[in-house]
């Protein structure tokens, strides 16, 4: 680290968030510093703006109390940088890096900035290879494939914290029995009780040691929200290409990062663009969730699989819509499904798994694998369509092939999607396999003949 | 060159007090790590430059020097098979993490040899001589655009570095030196002689392309969806099948796995014009989601330049811009940067005429050297929420001919390409009909009217299934029904990754084409003669035929021809019922 210059008495405006100060030693564009208060509080900040007498300060966390007499700032010299170690495991931080579990400090071996650089796309390694979630839904029709960025899209109220959970605490490679497998947790503007939801369900599934927890809470200031997810990915990658680990990101809520970056924005008086967000919201989420994937030449792998709500459970909010276009696919979670007591209330349909072709099928899951899941899809979609149907004309009005439909759509929610435990590939294979059984065998033209005899085992043409 | 020293900075945007002249629009190096910017605005003796690269840690004091110049690219015979980013810096070689201050290409070495003479006269665009580049390929080594007059000398044949003087031309202006590549700048269309119109499609390999909503060589076509839907699966797919000389993928504001997976199945899959790697035709230009945006906004530029270059050897180019979309909000954001005032969507009030110059910039032409050469520009749109009336959509709609509209519905359903056959069209179909005829389908025009109807009447008939109840409609329109179904399943449908049907060949589409169509006038036929539609639908043979795309490889086209004859039999058994059936 680089000798760190203060700076006192050099506070000359305070306007929102920025801080102006004249008569400053020179600091570049980016540069960390720490702002502290005649009350002692250190606030993170860095330098958006610098011209020969004057220095823009953003301070990173609330501004509020803060004097322009007494205020010290400290230069940290470089831009603003995590120390990182493999001690991480099995601690707790707050949003922005700090211990606190109590435990001694971190044994530092690497200090890296947290704003990542962008990867090379010649460096990265396209990704490849299964990950078991245990849940059919995601596993047989949306296959999580390491070094991918899927999320989970929910709504206030579903389930989604314990899919996180559940999903931390059992995924695997089923592959790679044995390789490092570690989870990067980062709770963002997080309620206090999910704070403790999270971290006593994770320790109680063992998953806690092999976890790096990252808690930032409602209370702490939307400034700092913005810093969580890159000092959790920062970590991660760590993990991932320094340390050499499967490593399974978890950011949630997303939605809460948007919201504190719509609030920094509009204080900084910037134009708005859709619902008040910033314009640059979709470069913002992208230096977030590109920061996945397979590095060539590096043993681990960097997957994120984050969790955001939709504000009135609107897909086409800018949040999920902005998200669904970076990241390689998404979950979405349905509130009839969840009505209807159907536990996870995964809505197939909307989802999708884009890296699924490169993680199923052959070596990886089971040949079949991609042919069974076109065909489910295909008649889900079908039987959705009936569904409709049956609404306006009743089941009555229905042929005896949409009756056929509509039973498959059902058993399609009840007994594949629905689950309580955690399932086996094999398991949720075959379940696939046994509701095609129920469909009249000439629809099922998404399974070749050999496919048809082998799994579904009814011969072509029966009705 | 002029220099300005650094007095404010503020993100991507500085201001320098300028110590010499600065034009409008000059290309800029900023600070020690000489960063990429662009003259933005002249303000006394201040200047205004967006940088194009990331700023962290530049500081006031720092020196930016002028190129004196706009900002210009290398067009040469070393873009071919590889990567660049959105500058046109190559990205191979470069560190796995990327910094501000990429390097440019160093000079590569090319075989080359003379095809002018001391004397001769040389007009700009004319070729002094032929460049070879792997594959044994040979490239034109271009004179320049603007430069005319007679070669004074001219090295002999030998491998040369690709910025290397290899003739001097003696112009009205002066001596100039050509070399196997030239320096462009890409806000400037190249020129050409003329125009020419286009009477050939650029086959796509794709059968509701092709088939349904072609685009001309030279033409223009816009890929709207909303996320999901398969723009980049299609715009992967066409880089890898059409019919072109060279492709220039743009990989703009979308994702590096994206990137990293063309670059490795590019290299190992067949062109299939030459059976040659696939990446040897391609050029690949990244500015992911998350490079600077900044240099998001150049990047179309540069990749239409490259386009554009190669046309002028008289070549056949496909441009694929993957997202247009990302390229507008870099334009949004960059003017919002500056104050202007934002119009519709917060877009600057030019927004419709960058995109109108964006496309203007596709045609076929005869080049200033006299051959026949095309780019075709392919665009994918992202519009917020899936919603087409965005501006970004409904300005590129005006320019365009072709227009491929994704519909989510069909995508959920896993039915790919999801391209929607009601709201998508194509306005030049019609002049291709001679085309097809003379590929073995002289019905062409009337199938694809047909198909067209079929989808149309279905989409209203089942409007109307939906308040009465499929089996209350009447027999003539559940045939109906049943027939455009099998238009989509057997016909459209047409998996990226299957691995017989990822491409089909005009005689395939034919074929095929023939096939549905010939289902289509048999069930009506059948129909008339008083077969109940369930019957119909109940044919055996109609499974084969949904799957006869996957299941036909270009080397068993017969199969086809077995398929109809089945079918021909299958209706011929139809037996009528008693009255009542
Ligand atoms: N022609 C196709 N054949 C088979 N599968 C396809 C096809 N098109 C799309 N898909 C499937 O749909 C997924 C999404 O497609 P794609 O990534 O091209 O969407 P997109 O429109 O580019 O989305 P975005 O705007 O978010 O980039 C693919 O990963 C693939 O699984
Ligand atoms: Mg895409």
């Amino acid at each position: 680290m680089k000798p760190r210059l203060l700076a006192e008495n050099a506070a000359v405006g305070l306007e929102g968030p920025l801080l102006f100060l004249e008569g400053t030693p020179e600091a570049g564009l980016g540069d960390a510093v720490e702002v502290t208060g005649p009350d002692g509080r250190i606030r993170l900040g860095r330098v958006a703006a610098a011209d020969r007498e004057r220095l823009t300060i953003e301070v990173l966390e609330s501004t509020a109390g803060l004097p322009l007499e007494g205020t010290v700032v400290r230069f940290h010299g470089e831009p603003l940088a995590f120390a990182l170690g493999p001690g991480i495991l099995g601690r707790v931080f707050d949003g922005v890096g700090r211990a606190i579990d109590g435990g001694p400090p971190v044994a530092a071996h690497q200090r890296l900035p947290i704003d990542g650089l962008p990867f090379n796309p010649v460096s990265r390694e396209p990704p490849r290879d299964f990950i078991e979630t245990g849940i059919t839904a995601i596993d047989l029709l949306n296959s999580l494939v390491r070094g991918q960025k899927l999320p989970v899209f929910s709504g206030g109220g579903l389930p989604h914290d314990r899919l996180a959970v559940e999903i931390a605490s059992h995924a695997r490679l089923p592959r790679r029995a044995g390789e490092d497998f570690a989870i990067v947790f980062a709770g963002i503007g997080l309620a206090h009780d999910s704070a403790e939801y999270f971290r006593s369900s994770l320790e109680r599934g063992g998953a806690l040691e092999r976890t790096a927890l990252f808690l930032n809470l409602a209370s702490d200031s939307s400034t700092q929200r913005l810093l969580t997810p890159r000092f959790a990915l920062t970590a991660a990658e760590y993990l991932a290409f320094v340390e050499g680990k499967h490593v399974l990101v978890i950011l949630t809520d997303m939605t809460n990062y948007c919201e504190a970056l719509r609030e920094v924005s509009s204080s900084k008086g910037e134009i708005p663009s859709r619902k008040g967000f910033p314009g640059y919201l979709y470069s913002d989420l992208a230096t977030i969730f590109e920061r996945a994937g397979c590095l060539k030449g590096a043993r681990g792998t960097l997957t994120q699989l984050s969790i955001l709500t939709m504000p009135s459970d609107d897909i086409t909010h800018p949040i999920p819509d902005l998200t669904g276009y970076i990241t390689e696919g998404q979950v979405v979670l349905a509130r009839d499904l969840d009505r209807r007591g159907v536990y996870p209330p995964v809505n197939v349909l909307p989802s999708l798994s884009r890296l699924m072709k490169d993680g199923t099928g052959g070596d990886y899951t089971h040949p079949d694998h991609p042919a069974l899941a076109s065909q489910l899809y295909a008649a889900y979609a079908r039987a959705a369509q009936t569904r409709v149907l049956a609404s306006v004309v009743g089941e009555e009005g229905l042929s005896e092939a949409d009756r056929r439909y509509l039973a498959f759509g059902e058993a399609f929610e009840q007994r594949l999607v629905r689950q309580e435990g955690p399932r086996a590939f094999a398991e949720s294979l075959a379940l696939g396999w046994r509701l095609l059984g129920d469909l009249p065998a000439a629809d099922l033209t998404r399974l070749s003949d050999r496919q048809l005899r082998e799994h579904v085992n009814a011969p072509a043409g029966r009705t | 060159m002029s220099r300005a020293i650094a007095v404010k900075l503020a993100g991507p945007v500085l201001r320098a007090r300028a110590e010499g002249p600065f034009q409008l629009r000059e290309s800029v190096r900023v600070g020690p790590a000489r960063l990429l910017g662009e003259v933005v605005r002249l303000d006394r003796d201040e200047i205004v430059v967006q940088v194009y690269e990331d700023t962290t840690g530049l500081r006031p004091g720092i020196e930016v020097v002028g190129d004196g110049a706009p900002l210009a690219i290398r067009v040469g015979p070393a873009l071919l098979g590889r990567i660049f980013d959105g500058l046109l810096r190559p990205l191979s070689g470069a560190p796995d993490r990327l910094a501000a201050g990429l390097r440019e290409a160093p000079a590569t070495r090319f075989p080359f040899a003379p095809a002018a003479a001391p004397g001769d006269a040389m007009a700009a665009g004319a070729s002094i001589g032929d460049i070879v580049v792997a594959g044994g390929r040979r490239l034109a080594a271009l004179v320049p655009p603007g430069v005319e007059g007679r070669v004074l000398d001219i090295r002999p044949e030998g491998e040369y570095d690709d910025d290397e003087p290899l003739a001097r031309i003696a112009t009205a202006g002066g001596e100039v030196a050509v070399a196997m590549s030239h320096a462009w700048p890409v806000r400037v269309p190249r020129p050409s002689r003329r125009r020419l119109a286009s009477v050939t499609p650029l086959v796509t390999g794709q059968r509701i392309l092709d088939s349904l909503f072609p685009v001309a060589l030279g033409g223009k076509a816009a890929i709207p969806g909303g996320f999901g839907t398969g723009k980049t699966v299609l715009l992967e797919t066409l880089a890898k099948g059409c019919a072109a000389d060279v492709i220039v993928y743009l990989g703009c504001g979308e994702r590096g796995n994206e990137m990293a997976g063309v670059l490795e199945e590019f290299p190992r899959l067949d062109d299939p014009r030459t059976g040659r790697p696939l990446m040897e035709r391609t050029v690949i230009i990244a500015n992911t989601s998350n490079m600077p945006v900044a240099a998001r906004e150049a990047s179309i530029y540069c990749a239409i330049t490259v386009a554009e270059y190669f046309r002028d050897m008289g070549l056949d180019v496909a441009l694929m811009a993957d997202s247009t979309s990302r390229w507008a909000e870099a334009l949004r954001e960059v003017s919002g940067r500056f104050g202007e005032l934002p119009g519709e969507g917060g877009y600057p009030a030019y927004l419709a005429s960058r995109i109108a110059d964006f496309y203007e910039r596709a045609a076929r032409v005869e080049t200033l050297g006299g051959r026949t050469g095309s780019v075709t520009v392919m665009g994918a749109i992202s519009p917020p929420s899936g919603d087409f009336s965005e501006p970004v959509t409904s300005h590129t709609k005006r320019f365009v001919r072709s227009y491929w509209a994704l519909d989510a519905k069909r995508a959920q359903a896993r039915f790919y390409p999801a391209v929607h056959p009601l709201q998508s069209y194509a306005e030049d179909a019609s002049a291709f009909a001679p085309w097809w005829s003379e590929r073995g389908n002289p019905n062409w025009l009337a199938l694809r009217r047909r198909f067209l109807t079929l989808l149309d009447e279905q989409s209203r008939l089942e409007r109307m299934a939906r308040i009465i109840g499929k089996d209350a409609l009447p027999a003539r329109q559940q045939v109906t029904l049943l027939c455009a179904d099998l238009v989509n399943e057997a016909f459209l449908r047409q998996s990226a990754f299957a691995p017989k049907d990822r491409l089909a060949s005009p005689a395939k589409q034919a074929a095929m084409m023939a096939v549905a169509g010939r289902f289509v006038e048999l069930a009506e036929g059948a129909l008339a003669r008083g077969i109940a539609p369930a019957r119909i639908a109940g044919l055996a043979c109609l499974r084969p035929l949904a799957r006869m795309g996957e299941d036909t490889g270009e080397d068993e086209l017969a199969r086809l021809d077995e398929l109809r004859a089945d079918l021909e039999s299958a209706f011929a058994d139809l037996e009528p019922e008693e009255a009542g059936a």
